[in-house]
């Protein structure tokens, strides 16, 4: 537990030095209103990563998420188009998403396909699905309702919806993960499945439930991709799930599954997000703004991999480990 | 097939071709697009119509595949050689696999041209292309000046550092900045035609250049992008975006004012080039050689090049007054 609260602090550290490194350069960055802003940027990926990392911690991957963002984006603004009113689009979005995360759970579950295999091919399917929907058409601005794009730039106490919408994920699966049956049975699953399914946990179904959570949390940020870009198509997020999985693994997410947090999911997509919004202010050429990202993220793996040598948060423990 | 038999039929179809020419009172000019239902081609064909009507002596067929294939276009084709048409414009779906058929189509005189998407040299006459990048890097150069008397800074949103449209686009407008006394491009940032980065650069731009003055992006992408940015910054009126984009999709940023004026090519001005250069074309007034000038009626000349290729015109430039007669159309 302690090894696991230095980390995170450690990235946090290293998330003000680079916020103080490129204030250094551009004194406006750490401006209250630019940091907010940079958060607000960085929602998208905070809640993606949210998602990934639960199912990341049950032994899984989910690469569908960003089609499945784009798919529920695209639905979302076609029933805006359609004059469905907008509480009903975002229960809707969420379901959507769920039900795609539900279809990537349950060839996982029922049929044992490794979960890279499923989603890289229901990531094809979920974008092909947006182009029968379409004939590859966009939803362009004027073609949505006003309320419909206000919505998650409407500012409350300073921070935009969006933001808010972020916030309250953050609590919500901090607490399903550290204070519920639920939230614990992920980390066993992946911690050590044998054991898992001795102390009577369906490892499929847990896994499912997984795969359902980051498809919910990707319909919800679908709707607000669409909304704050105020544009869909069939491109948008275009190799966004790499960013994901990037956020959690900087995050100190074991991609072998059973160790992580919330806390470390959401670090890691505030590093990538500070990054993201730092490099075109400090003006450096863009020629080597993809070098220093990736730079970025082998350093912070590296770094996690140093750290991670000592074991992590593993629950029901492989009996070498217990002895 | 013996070498009399050959000729005899040659000297019969050639009679008959004659014979059908003398019988045509009208032009038959076949606008051949890439697939029906298209907004883009649709207004094309509107173009022709008027140029038709110009001519007098005209009768437009606008035809295509139901779906964007090669193998659609070249059965629509050979239909259109059986009809004994005078003239196809085509927009091809493959440079390469419509060729065949189209040479088929010039060897029994049918007069052949491509407009907006070519073919390759031997299947056409001609190449009509609806601008050039030279035209294009000056047009964008000239959107945002236009709105600023005094000069100021400007900066650019391409798509990828390698996208190669793009980059040709920017090196022709920096050729021409010196024209333009007191604009300053002051960045050229990359948004990978991705809505995300491109919104961040944009912001970037913003936050960085305190006097930016207007935001200039050749992709659909980019432009739609910077426009919210702008307009989510609170900074419409203070930084113009300009660009490359379709009126549909930019509708909403020149309503709202982030964007005063963009450009693109104007199908109704394509299709009624390449049906005047069809026409000519056909009835000889002009050759198509390298360096030979067709008239476009009032679209002025198109002037070959060594590939028998030419550009129309400068992108057309929507605004406030044209927008909403086109982001129906395309």
């Amino acid at each position: 537990m302690s090894i696991l609260k230095q980390r995170e602090a450690l990235l946090a550290l290293a998330i003000l030095l680079l916020i103080g490194l490129v204030a250094t350069r551009f004194p406006a960055f750490v401006a209250p209103g630019s940091l907010v802003n940079v958060f607000n940027d960085t929602s998208p990926l905070i809640l993606l990563a949210i998602g990934q990392m639960i199912v990341i911690l049950t032994k899984c991957i989910d690469l569908s998420v960003a089609a499945n963002l784009a798919l529920c984006g695209m639905v979302a603004a076609l029933m805006n188009g359609a004059g469905v009113p907008l509480p009903l689009i975002l229960v809707a979005a969420i379901a959507l998403g769920a039900a795609l995360g539900a279809v990537n759970g349950l060839l996982v579950w029922k049929l044992g396909i490794p979960s890279i295999v499923v989603t890289l091919g229901t990531m094809t399917i979920y974008r092909g699905v947006i182009f029968l929907m379409t004939n590859g058409a966009w939803v362009n601005a004027h073609q949505m309702t006003d309320d419909f794009k206000a919505l998650p730039r409407a500012v409350i106490l300073g921070l935009p919806v969006m933001s808010w919408v972020t916030l309250a994920a953050i609590a919500l699966f901090t607490v399903l993960l550290t204070r519920t049956p639920l939230g614990r049975s992920f980390y066993a699953v992946g911690g050590n499945p044998h054991a898992a399914v001795y102390t009577g946990i369906n490892v499929g179904r847990t896994q499912c439930l997984a795969f359902m959570i980051s498809g919910g949390l990707a319909g919800l940020t679908g709707y607000l991709w669409v909304a704050r870009y105020a544009v869909a198509y069939v491109d948008i997020a275009d190799g966004f799930e790499l960013s994901v999985v990037a956020a959690c693994v900087i995050g100190g997410v074991a991609i072998a599954g059973g160790a992580g947090s919330i806390a470390g999911a959401v670090l890691g997509a505030l590093f990538l997000g500070v990054i993201n919004n730092a490099l075109p202010v400090v003006g450096i050429s863009p020629f080597w703004q993809m070098a220093i990202s990736g730079s970025a993220i082998v350093v912070a793996v590296c770094f996690n991999a140093a750290q991670s040598r000592t074991s992590g948060r593993i629950i029901l423990k492989p009996q070498e480990v217990a002895r | 097939m013996s070498i009399w038999k050959k000729a005899l039929t040659t000297a019969a179809v050639a009679t008959a071709l004659m014979a059908n020419a003398a019988a045509a009172e009208d032009v038959k000019i076949a606008i051949l697009v890439k697939a029906l239902g298209i907004g883009f081609f649709e207004a094309a064909a509107k173009g022709a119509e008027e140029a038709a009507a110009e001519l007098g002596d005209v009768e437009i067929i606008y035809t295509g595949p139901t779906s964007t294939t090669a193998e659609g276009q070249i059965e629509v084709i050979n239909a259109l050689i059986a009809q004994g048409v005078d003239a196809i414009a085509i927009s091809a779906n493959d440079p390469d696999a419509v060729s065949p058929a189209l040479q088929k189509a010039m060897e029994r005189g049918i007069t052949v041209i491509s407009w907006d998407s070519g073919v390759a040299k031997e299947g056409r006459l001609m190449h009509l292309n609806p601008s050039s990048s030279a035209l294009i890097g000056n047009t964008i150069i000239k959107l945002a000046a236009d709105h600023l008397p005094e000069g100021g800074d400007v900066a650019i949103l391409s798509a990828t550092s390698t996208s190669t449209n793009q980059n040709i686009w920017i090196e022709e407008a920096t050729k021409v900045l010196p024209n333009y006394p007191g604009i300053n491009l002051v960045a050229t940032v990359y948004g990978d035609d991705l809505a995300d980065k491109s919104y961040r650069e944009a912001q970037g731009l913003i936050a960085t250049y305190p006097n930016l003055k207007a935001i200039i992006a050749p992709t659909t992408v980019g432009i739609l992008a910077a426009s919210q940015a702008v307009t989510d910054a609170g900074k419409i009126g203070q930084i113009n975006v300009t660009g490359l984009g379709l009126p549909s999709e930019m509708a909403g940023a020149v309503e709202s004012g982030a964007t005063t004026s963009f450009a693109i090519w104007n199908p109704i001005d394509l299709g009624y080039a390449a049906t005047m250069i069809a026409y000519n074309l056909n009835k000889g007034t002009a050759k198509a050689e390298p360096g030979a000038s067709i008239p476009m009626g009032r679209m002025g000349a198109a002037v070959l090049d060594e590939n028998n290729e030419a550009a129309m015109s400068d992108p057309f430039t929507y605004d406030k007054s044209n927008i909403e007669q086109f982001k129906s159309i395309f």
